[in-house]
């Protein structure tokens, strides 16, 4: 099969002789189809330049990848060559203006793809001056660096002009070692022209072109795949590349050996991988004229803005090549190679395999624009009806990839992707070899790449799946977060309470309650706290309409802290039943706590009750100490009572003797004092307990009983009585005066006057004390 | 006959060792939960619109896991039916939609200018799609909407509309090929005669 083909030096006429031409070894495609050719129709003329059109139509997205960015507006003027769209990130190309002249609009305009939408384009109306924008030119690419080289065919957006289109630069700049650079020559498509007129006129500028691309991506070997069916093509490019390290490589003429990956196996041998890339191998490809495009950006800084296009069919009257303007409608193109226009019935963009029908003339020319085929009815008739697959097996003996095209068709048909995908669906190239010799008109390329493109979308749709579950995981998480966060904020908030309120009343005697849950016996105790010195305070107060109004807001608390306490009772008491049932759970530390709840609803309930029962009744505030006080305490006031009493009654005593200057005023004056001794000292008993008498915070500020006689000082006592027995003179003087007659009166009034000036004295002593 | 009691204490020997080992590996090698689960809810397109009538994408895998239907989920449309076909190895059942067609692609817009920023639909999506704060315009993330429509009725001013996604030159797909062009030459003579 692999037949080597010796160098013989006896001219190029005949196709052995081209392929004998080449002096390295080939290995032949496996499989591929010989269509009819039609390639002559249009090399009878030398490549044609059209009119500049009054209107350029310039799509953002001519290129694989993102499309790119306009940096114009409408109403801006621009000149040839100037960048009118950027790239928009890593796989993407800038695009420049084709000629001078003026945005008339930026807005979706019929674009070349297959489904026949609109997509973003930049409309140019020319201004006929052609006028070129400042190049920077480049004597010598040596004395750039590579990377530079790189940076200037990324900026003057060329993309592969081949047909797919991808973004040369990022070819250029492959992450391994490349080795061997291949220019496709192959154009295995019939009809297509370009690159053979392109090999044929422009020889020299493709070879200037490949050493550039040597130099930048630092490869050793440059091979040119030609195809025998251009012997013109070949003799053109063997004088070029004459005493240079490039080797013209000729091989027989097959569809599809035009396809990268095939062209790799012809010229080398190595066959590249399922889901690998050239580069992996080291191997570079790019298409001819993508080399002329690259040798024009480095040395004379020109952007991509024409390619030469192949205008072709029967319905033209001069079929050629032109170099077109890229935006160039279609309609211009075709009038300028004479259409037809009643001949006319099928508008092709690209090759007759792989191209697709437009039903439009206004759509432009863009980068990957390689032909426009305007076919008659005759040369273009529609697809016949497909018929039923009879496993004939043509299609596996043409398919260039080896791949098994009638199975690919029945797993297809019945959308069983999983199948499709073990038989390698995505290394098809979709060349249509398959169809081509089916004898049932199966459009098969069809199934493949609607396959594909359900493929895709499934695959597109599993990744968002993905996406959203994770979205919607950490959204379930973060709320999960949150609620977490403020449970425990909730938490520390409460206990931080319960802890101060702890710390207000710690002057209480701490409450022996068992560990029932902390916070709620905190809670309980703040409140059983609270309830007892509003209590305390309430009781203190003297005046009767403030203790009136006191006691219905306490009334008030207590009714809430009893219901609480019950409602507490009963939420223990159903643990209790839950943890008996359950056999579970602390028992006996709920029944503990249980009854320590019993017992305070008990209290709670007779404060209520004692608060609520002399409701009427103004005097309650005493009634409601004396149960509070213990046996000690009422002892000691009942003594104080009757020692009170017994003073009283002794100074009564005292009162009546000095008045009836008595002889026993003397022992009754010391009875008095001795009485007046007792009552100072169990009054000092009650006074020195500072928890039965708490300072009580009332806002009134009403002085707080029994005050006056205890206190007095004795030396106050004595004045008093001086007081007391002087009062007692006068008054006995004057009773004196009232009886006596007129000799006494001067000598009596003489002792009245001494003895009120004796009280007065005494009277006002005892004020200032 | 001693080698017949030979023979059968050499077999409950194998019998008692096999037995240890397969026992601890039940316990050593025991998988959580159920792995079906995760399956199903890997097919599952985790719109978690809840039109299944499960709170989610996982409780219905769970429920499907437990024997419930698998046409319940109308975003994933027939092709999500019949992959849990083949992984539960059931018959296909026609999707259980309200018109049975398959779902379109929608995706939910916000009328902006209508929009009081309640923040109610942010609080209703499921994936976090919707930006905005109080008092402040909400919009949606279009890559990440799920067009799950429970945005739509927490919306007090209704100014959110469930958009179909637009098809452009990148998401085009070639359709397959009309099948009654298939018929083989005789019935197609048989047709029109």
């Amino acid at each position: 099969m692999n037949a080597v083909f010796n160098k013989t030096s006896n001219g190029i006429e005949t196709t052995a002789d081209v392929i004998a031409s080449s002096e390295r070894k080939i290995w032949p495609l496996v499989g591929g189809v010989h269509p009819e050719e039609n390639k002559h129709q249009s090399t009878g003329r030398p490549i044609g330049f059209p009119p500049i059109p009054a209107q350029l139509v310039l799509p953002l997205s001519q290129h694989a990848g993102a499309p790119a960015e306009p940096l114009v507006s409408v109403g801006d003027s621009v000149l040839k060559g100037q960048m009118i769209a950027r790239a928009n990130g890593f796989v993407s190309a800038p695009i420049h203006a084709p000629t001078s002249g003026t945005v008339i609009a930026i807005e979706n305009r019929r674009i070349p793809h297959v489904s026949g939408f609109s997509d973003l384009c930049v409309v140019l109306e020319s201004d006929g001056d052609d006028r070129w924008c400042e190049l920077t030119t480049v004597a010598d690419y040596h004395a750039l660096s590579p990377e530079d080289l790189v940076n200037k065919v990324r900026n003057a957006g060329i993309s592969g002009l081949g047909g797919a289109g991808f973004p040369t630069a990022i070819k250029l700049a492959p992450s391994s070692p490349i080795n061997t650079l291949i220019l496709n020559g192959t154009e295995c498509e019939p009809y297509i022209t370009a690159d053979d007129m392109l090999m044929r006129e422009r020889a020299a500028a493709v070879i200037e072109g490949a050493e550039i691309l040597l130099y930048m991506i630092g490869a050793t070997e440059c091979l040119i795949g030609i195809e025998d069916n251009k012997p013109e093509a070949i003799t053109a490019m063997q004088q070029a590349a004459a005493g240079k390290n490039i080797h013209i490589v000729v091989f027989p003429t097959v569809y599809p050996s035009g396809g990268e990956k095939q062209l790799i196996q012809i010229l080398t041998g190595q066959e590249v991988p399922s889901g690998k890339l050239p580069a992996d191998l080291g191997i570079v490809v790019q298409n001819v004229g993508t080399a002329v495009a690259v040798k024009e950006a480095v040395l004379d800084g020109k952007p991509l803005i024409s390619r030469i296009t192949t205008l072709t069919g029967d319905a033209l009257s001069a079929p050629q090549n032109v170099e077109a303007l890229i935006g160039t409608p279609a309609a211009d193109l075709l009038r300028h190679a004479e259409l037809n226009d009643a001949q006319l019935s099928t508008l092709v963009f690209g090759g007759p395999m792989m191209g697709f029908g437009v039903d439009s003339l206004d759509i432009p020319v863009i980068k990957t624009t390689n032909c426009l085929i305007a076919g008659t009815h005759e040369e273009f008739p529609s697809a016949p009806d497909a018929q039923a697959c009879i496993r004939c097996g043509h299609c596996a003996e043409a398919c260039p990839s080896s791949l098994l095209p009638q199975q690919l068709y029945w797993h297809a048909k019945a959308e069983n992707h999983e199948q499709l995908m073990h038989h390698n669906l995505f290394d098809c190239i979709e060349c249509g070899a398959c169809a081509f010799v089916c004898p049932s008109s199966i459009p098969l390329v069809q199934y493949y790449r609607a396959s594909k493109g359900a493929i895709r979308t499934q695959e597109a749709k599993h990744a968002k799946a993905e996406r959203s579950k994770v979205r919607y995981e950490s959204r379930l998480a973060r709320l999960e977060q949150d609620k977490a966060e403020k449970e425990a904020k909730r938490k520390a908030n409460a206990e931080r309470a319960a802890k101060l309120k702890a710390t207000k009343a710690t002057d209480q005697p701490a409450d022996s309650k068992g560990e029932e849950d902390p916070i709620q016996a905190a809670i309980a105790r703040a409140k059983a706290r609270k309830a007892a010195t509003a209590q305390r305070a309430n009781n203190a107060t003297s005046t009767l309409t403030t203790a009136k109004a006191e006691l219905t807001s306490l009334q008030k608390e207590l009714k809430i802290q009893l219901s609480m306490a019950k409602a507490q009772v009963k939420k223990t008491e159903r643990a209790l039943a839950a943890a008996e049932s359950s056999g579970t759970g602390d028992t006996d530390q709920l029944t503990s706590n249980l009854a320590m709840l019993n017992e305070q609803v008990g209290k709670l309930q007779k404060e209520f009750d004692q608060s609520s029962l002399p409701n009427a009744q103004p005097e309650k505030p005493e009634k409601a100490v004396k149960p509070a006080l213990s046996d000690d305490e009422k002892k000691r006031k009942v003594e104080l009572a009757m020692a009170k009493a017994a003073l009283k009654k002794a100074e009564r005593a005292l009162a009546a003797a000095l008045e009836h200057d008595n002889e026993t005023t003397e022992s009754l004056q010391q009875a008095v004092a001795e009485c007046q001794s007792k009552v100072n000292a169990l009054a000092a008993i009650p006074e020195a307990q500072p928890e039965a008498q708490p300072e009580p915070k009332n806002d009134t500020g009403h002085p707080v009983a029994k005050k006056p006689k205890p206190v007095l000082s004795d030396a106050a006592k004595k004045l008093k009585i001086e007081v007391a027995m002087a009062n007692a003179a006068v008054k006995k003087l004057q009773r004196a005066m009232a009886n006596a007659g007129d000799d006494e009166q001067a000598e009596l009034q003489q002792k009245l006057a001494d003895a009120e000036q004796k009280a007065a004295d005494a009277k006002q002593k005892l004020d200032a004390l | 006959m001693e080698i017949v009691f030979y023979a059968i204490g050499a077999l409950l020997t194998l019998a008692l060792i096999f037995g240890a080992i397969l026992g601890f590996a039940s316990i050593r090698f025991k998988v959580e939960g159920n792995p079906i689960v995760d399956q199903i809810n890997e097919i599952l397109p985790q719109t978690q619109c809840g039109q299944c009538g499960y709170p989610g994408c996982r409780p219905y895998a769970e429920a499907i896991a437990n024997g419930d239907a698998i046409n319940k989920c109308p975003p994933g449309g027939q092709a999500t039916v019949n992959t849990l076909a083949d992984l539960l190895d059931v018959e296909a059942e026609p999707l259980d939609a309200e018109d049975g067609a398959e779902p379109i692609t929608k995706v939910a817009f916000i009328r902006e200018d209508e929009c009081i920023g309640c923040t109610k639909c942010i609080q209703a999506c499921p994936v976090d799609a919707i930006l905005g704060a109080a008092k402040q315009m909400h919009t949606v993330i279009v890559d990440e909407c799920t067009g799950c429509d429970l945005c739509v009725e927490p919306c007090p001013v209704d100014c959110i509309d469930m958009l179909p996604v637009a098809v452009t030159t990148r998401t085009w797909s070639w359709e397959l090929p009309n099948p009654n062009s298939s018929l083989i030459a005789t019935d197609r003579r048989g047709q029109t005669a």
